[in-house]
C-alpha cells in the first residue's frame, strides 16, 4: 500500500541540503521525502551524516544551501519547536525523559495537563493518566502501573513510550534516531512493531539506523548515506536485503573482511 | 502506591534516621530533657530555620543547580534590616523590604550569571558568596565602625514584626509555622504544578527539557530567586529575635542546607529529591545537633555526626542512581 505514493504530495521533502561544521561538510546535495503511512529508512556508516540531516530536517540546524518543504510549501525551521508545530516530531536517543519520573509525568513533560485556574492551577495526572492508558493501549501496549518511573521500564517499552507521545501530540512525521541500536534483539523487535504501528496509523516515518536488516524488515523506501552524500533512494520493491547490506558504506570492505577471516 | 514506589521514594532513608535518632537519644538522653515539650521545642526551632532554606535549595538542587550564596545572603539582609532601621531611621518593615529586594537581586543575579554563561554555578555562587560576605563587612564597618548592630527594638512596627517573626506558641517558635507552611507550599509546588514537573525535567534532562519548550533559564532563575528569598526571611527572623544582627550570622548555613537537601535523598545531579525529604534532613540535623547536647556529651561532636550519617545518605542515593541506569538498559 505505503510505496505506491506517487500521485501524492510528500508531507516532508527536503531539496539539495548541503550542511557544513567548519570544514567538514557532513550533508552534500542530499535530497529525500516521507509520505504519509511509509517508513522512510535513511542507512549510512557511523558518521555518514544520518543524525545531521535528521537534525536539519528538526530544526536544530538550518541548511546551508538547499531547502526543506511540508505539504509543497517551502519552510524555515528556527528551532525544534517550529518542526514539531509543523508535525515534525523527533525522538532523539536520549528519549527526552527524565530517568527518575513517572510514565505519565514523562509523557506530558512541557505540556502538562491543568485544572483549576490563576494559582491554583495544578497537575491533573489522573486526566493524564487516562489519556496515557489509551494511547499506550492504541500502540498495544500494556503497563499496569503508570506511577513507576520511567527507569523502571524496558528500553522498548521507553522507545514505544516515546513514539505514542510523539503521535499523541500531532506528529505526521515520525522521525526516528537508530532506536534499536542500543537494544537487545527481542526489544529491538518491539520497537519496530512500534514503528510499523506509527505508520498503520499514518504517520509517516524516518527511521534512521545503521542496521540493514532492520530496515530492510520494517521499511518502504530506502536512502542510502555515504559521507554526506546520498548514494541513492530504492523502494523495497527494487532491493534485496542481501543488497542493501552490500550497497551500505563499507559493504565492500566488509566482504573483504570477511575473505580476510576466511581465509585465515 | 505499590510498595515497590515506596521503596523507592527518595525520603525513605532519612525518615529512617529520624526515628532512628529520635529513638536514640530518647534512650540516651530521655531523663535529661530530650523528651520534654521544651526540649522537642528546642530541636524544632533549629529545624525550621535550618528547614526554611532547604526547601528552596532542595528545588534549586533537583533543578541541577548549587547556591552557596545562601549564607552571605542571610548576613546581607539581616544586615540590611538592622542599617536600615538604625542608621537611616525607617520603620522595620521597610527595612524587612529594603531586604528583600536585596535578595531578590542576588537571586535574580546569581541566576542570570549561571543561565547566560553555563558557568557551574558552583563557582558562580561561592563568588557571590565572598562579594556578598565581604560586601557585608566592609558597608557594616564603613557605616557604623562596628561588626554588630543592636537596638532594633525601637524601631517602628518591631512589636507587630516580633510577633510575626520571633513569636511563640506555648512553648514553641512560631518559625515553626512558617516552616510547616513554606515546606507545605513547596511540597505542592513541586508534586503538583506544572512548574514543579518542569524542576525535576531542568534537572534530570536538560536537552530534552530545552526541546520540549520548558523555559529551563527561567525555571533556574526564579530558583535562585526563592533560595535568595528565604536567606532573607531566615536571617529576618533572627535579627528580629536578637534585635540586632552580626556581619557573620548565617555563615555555614549554606552547607547545612545542602546537607539536609541530600539527606532527604535529593541528588547532587539532580532530577531527583524531595521538600519532605529536606524538611527531614533539617529535623535530623536540629534533633541530632540538640540530643547531643541533651545526652550530656560535648555539643562539638554533633558533626562528627551528621557528617557520617550525610555519606552514608549519598551512598544509599548513590546506589538507587545506580540501580536506576542499570534498568535503563
Ligand atoms: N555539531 C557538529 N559540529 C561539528 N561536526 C559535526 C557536528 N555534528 C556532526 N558533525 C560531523 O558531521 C559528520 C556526520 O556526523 P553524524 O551526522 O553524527 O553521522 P551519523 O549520525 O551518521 O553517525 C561527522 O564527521 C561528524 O563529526
Ligand atoms: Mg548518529
Amino acid at each position: 500500500m505505503s510505496h505506491e505514493t506517487k500521485g501524492l504530495a510528500p508531507i516532508l521533502e527536503a531539496e539539495h541540503i548541503t550542511k557544513r561544521f567548519g570544514r567538514i561538510t557532513a550533508l552534500e546535495d542530499v535530497s529525500m521525502r516521507v509520505h504519509a503511512s511509509e517508513i522512510l529508512c535513511v542507512l549510512g556508516d557511523n558518521g555518514a551524516g544520518k543524525s545531521t540531516l535528521i537534525k536539519t530536517l528538526s530544526g536544530v540546524h538550518p541548511p546551508d544551501e538547499g531547502r526543506l518543504l511540508v505539504d509543497g510549501e517551502p519552510v524555515r525551521f528556527s528551532s525544534p519547536r517550529d518542526a514539531l508545530a509543523r508535525g515534525i516530531a523527533t525522538v532523539y536517543q536520549d528519549l527526552a525523559m527524565v530517568p527518575m519520573l513517572s510514565v505519565v509525568r514523562n509523557f506530558f513533560l512541557g505540556a502538562e495537563p491543568t485544572r483549576g485556574v490563576g494559582p491554583l492551577r495544578r497537575l491533573d495526572l489522573r486526566e493524564g493518566e487516562v489519556v496515557v492508558r489509551a494511547e499506550l493501549q492504541r500502540m498495544g501496549i500494556e503497563l499496569r502501573d503508570l506511577s513507576v518511573p520511567v527507569s523502571a521500564l524496558s528500553g522498548g517499552q521507553r522507545q514505544a513510550l516515546a513514539i505514542a507521545r510523539a503521535i499523541h501530540f500531532g506528529a505526521r512525521v515520525l522521525v526516528l534516531d537508530e532506536p534499536t541500536s542500543a537494544l537487545g534483539v527481542k526489544q529491538a523487535g518491539i520497537v519496530l512493531r512500534y514503528v510499523m504501528e506509527a505508520r498503520t496509523r499514518g504517520c509517516g516515518v524516518i527511521l534512521i539506523t545503521h542496521n540493514p536488516h532492520h530496515a530492510h524488515m520494517v521499511g518502504d523506501r530506502f536512502t542510502l548515506l555515504n559521507r554526506g552524500r546520498c548514494e541513492g533512494t530504492f523502494a523495497k520493491a527494487d532491493i534485496t536485503r542481501d543488497e542493501l547490506i552490500r550497497r551500505m558504506a563499507g559493504g565492500e570492505e566488509l566482504e573483504q573482511l570477511q575473505h580476510e577471516l576466511r581465509a585465515s | 502506591m505499590s510498595a515497590r514506589t515506596w521503596l523507592a521514594r527518595p525520603e525513605l532513608g532519612v525518615v529512617a534516621a529520624v526515628v532512628a535518632a529520635w529513638l536514640f537519644f530518647a534512650v540516651t538522653a530521655g531523663d535529661s530533657g530530650f523528651l520534654t515539650l521544651s526540649g522537642t521545642a528546642s530541636y524544632l526551632a533549629i529545624a525550621a530555620e535550618l528547614g526554611i532554606l532547604a526547601a528552596p535549595v532542595a528545588l534549586l538542587m533537583i533543578a541541577g543547580e548549587f547556591d552557596l550564596s545562601v549564607g552571605s545572603t542571610m548576613a546581607a539582609s539581616g544586615m540590611t534590616v538592622a542599617l536600615c532601621t538604625t542608621e537611616l531611621g525607617w520603620p522595620l518593615w521597610g527595612g524587612i523590604a529594603a531586604a528583600a529586594a536585596l535578595s531578590a537581586c542576588v537571586g535574580l543575579v546569581n541566576g542570570l550569571i549561571v543561565t547566560r554563561t553555563r558557568l557551574p554555578s558552583f563557582i558562580v555562587t561561592l563568588g557571590t558568596l565572598f562579594i556578598l560576605a565581604g560586601g557585608t563587612i566592609g558597608t557594616t564597618r564603613l557605616l557604623t565602625g562596628r561588626t554588630q548592630v543592636g537596638g532594633l527594638e525601637d524601631a517602628g512596627g518591631f512589636g507587630a514584626a516580633q510577633k510575626l517573626f520571633a513569636g511563640q506558641i506555648g512553648p514553641f517558635s512560631i518559625t515553626l509555622l512558617w516552616w510547616v507552611g513554606l515546606t507545605a507550599l513547596a511540597t505542592w509546588v513541586l508534586v503538583r504544578t506544572r512548574p514543579g514537573n518542569w524542576i525535576f525535567a531542568v534537572g534530570g534532562a536538560p536537552d530534552a527539557a530545552r526541546r520540549l519548550g520548558i523555559p529551563v533559564d527561567r525555571v533556574k532563575i526564579v530558583l535562585f530567586m526563592t533560595t535568595a528569598l528565604a536567606a532573607c526571611l531566615v536571617a529576618t527572623f533572627q535579627t528580629v529575635q536578637f534585635r540586632g544582627t552580626d556581619v557573620l550570622r548565617g555563615t555555614g548555613k549554606e552547607l547545612e542546607a545542602i546537607l539536609a537537601a541530600v539527606l532527604g535523598g535529593t541528588l547532587l545531579t539532580g532530577g531527583r529529591g524531595s521538600v519532605v525529604g529536606a524538611a527531614c534532613g533539617a529535623l535530623l540535623f536540629g534533633m541530632v545537633q540538640q540530643g547531643i547536647v541533651f545526652s550530656g556529651v560535648d555539643s562539638d561532636w554533633y558533626k562528627v555526626f551528621l557528617g557520617a550519617v550525610l555519606i552514608l545518605a549519598v551512598l544509599l542515593n548513590s546506589s538507587v542512581q545506580t540501580r536506576a541506569a542499570e534498568a535503563r538498559r
